[in-house]
């Protein structure tokens, strides 16, 4: 019975270590973005693995996504003979939420995942020892540049989603279900404001970008360096990236477009 | 190097796309976007009620959209609003005595311009003004109405 509460107490105490650890490892990080910034080619090896790799997943999700809302928001307008307004309901779903929102899931699964376990394996191996042997800081060589490209990716994967999912709205609406074409524009364009909407949707995944890239570069770096380490450590990113995304995203919304 | 030569021509084109999509946002989804000019000619149209009417709203001939509004401003002059559509050049056969009302589409659908072909011989030119117009019908306005006449009885 005793030994149960240990190892509950064990285990609460074990989060805050690792919170604790986490965020002194971003400080740490952070430190080192100015370096990188003075050499950008690692930054630019790093924006090709996860932002251009995720290219393709992000345009046909966002395509889908933009259809389905489409024809779903056609569907539940047309009861109300509202169905002029789907062009707003389609964009502004996209820009203020699902946009950031389900690139970030997506860039958490596709590229959160690959960069945990390339960071776990690099561990596993005594790469990063061995850079420390050599001093070179490896969150500084290796992190940072890692960190600061999900940063940039993010953003730009998000409004490629939006951009794409409207597309994929006016497909489904004017091109195979009838919304009449500048009504669905017009209307659109009236609803959406450039700031509190479009600005608010980039702010919001330039957060989810910083929070599941660190989350996926931290599971990484202190992962146990065992192969099932590396995998335990690239679920936990998974998880615990798109929890985050969820959670904030809440968060966020209530900062942003609550009254 | 030809290998990193690839990468930077990814990255490149990346973001490049995510510039663009951030523009097309900015431009083409949300309201400061420059309307895209359709080939036709202007005509206006005064109205003492608008309603909600707006810039790009259809304009209709038994119900096929042949224009668009392109402006709306307030003529001081006359306490009127002033609207100009674009008509495409196709359509140039609009007799002068044709009226235009503003209608809505569905109980709380958009608003658009309906025009009544009249029976002239002459047609509307670029530059034209409508003589026969009909204001947007105000809901508060309709119901006032009705129930003054209900009082009434």
């Amino acid at each position: 019975m005793i030994s149960y509460f240990e190892r509950l107490g064990e285990s609460a105490l074990n989060i805050f270590e690792k919170l604790g650890r986490g965020h002194l490892f971003l400080l740490h990080v952070l430190s080192g973005v100015p370096g990188v910034l003075w050499r950008f080619s690692l930054v630019i090896q790093q924006l090709y693995a996860v932002g251009v790799l995720s290219l393709l997943i992000i345009g046909v999700a966002g395509f889908f996504v933009g259809m389905v809302l489409g024809l779903q928001g056609y569907n539940t307008l047309i009861d109300f003979g509202a169905e002029e307004s789907l062009g707003v309901v389609v964009a502004l779903t996209l820009v203020r939420e699902l946009g950031p929102v389900v690139s970030a899931l997506l860039f958490a699964g596709r590229a959160g995942s690959a960069l945990t376990a390339e960071i776990g394996l690099m561990k596993a191996t005594e790469q990063l020892s061995a850079m420390e042997m050599m001093a070179v800081d490896p969150l500084h060589r290796v992190i940072a540049p890692r960190l600061l490209a999900g940063i940039i990716a993010v953003p730009f994967l998000a409004a490629l989603f939006s951009a794409i999912g409207v597309l994929g709205g006016y497909f489904v609406g004017v091109g195979l279900v009838g919304v009449d074409e500048g009504t669905f524009w017009s209307q659109m364009q009236d609803n959406v404001d450039l700031y509190d909407d479009v600005l608010n949707g980039v702010i919001k995944s330039v957060v989810f970008g910083i929070v599941v890239t660190w989350i996926a570069v931290f599971e990484g770096y202190d992962t146990v360096p065992t192969s099932e380490g590396v995998s335990r450590a690239t679920t936990r990113t998974v998880v615990h990236g798109s929890l985050a995304v969820l959670g904030l995203d809440f968060v966020l919304t209530a900062l942003m477009f609550g009254e | 190097m030809q290998q990193s030569k690839m990468v930077q021509m990814w990255v490149g084109i990346f973001v490049a796309i995510g510039i663009a999509s951030l523009f097309m946002l900015a431009m083409k989804v949300s309201n400061i976007s420059a309307f895209a000019d359709t080939e036709g000619y202007e005509l206006t149209l005064n109205f003492s009620n608008i309603g909600g009417l707006k810039v790009r709203s259809p304009v209709t001939m038994a119900g096929v959209v042949i224009g668009r509004v392109s402006e709306i401003g307030f003529d001081k002059e006359i306490y009127e609003a002033e609207v100009k559509v674009k008509i495409e050049n196709r359509y140039d056969n609009i007799p002068e005595d044709t009226s235009a009302s503003i209608f809505t589409s569905g109980l709380l659908g958009e608003q658009y311009i309906g025009l009544e072909p009249g029976g002239s011989d002459t047609f509307l030119k670029e530059g034209d003004r409508f003589k026969l117009t009909q204001s947007a019908v105000v809901l508060e306005q309709l119901i006032g109405q009705f129930l003054v006449s209900k009082a009434s009885e």
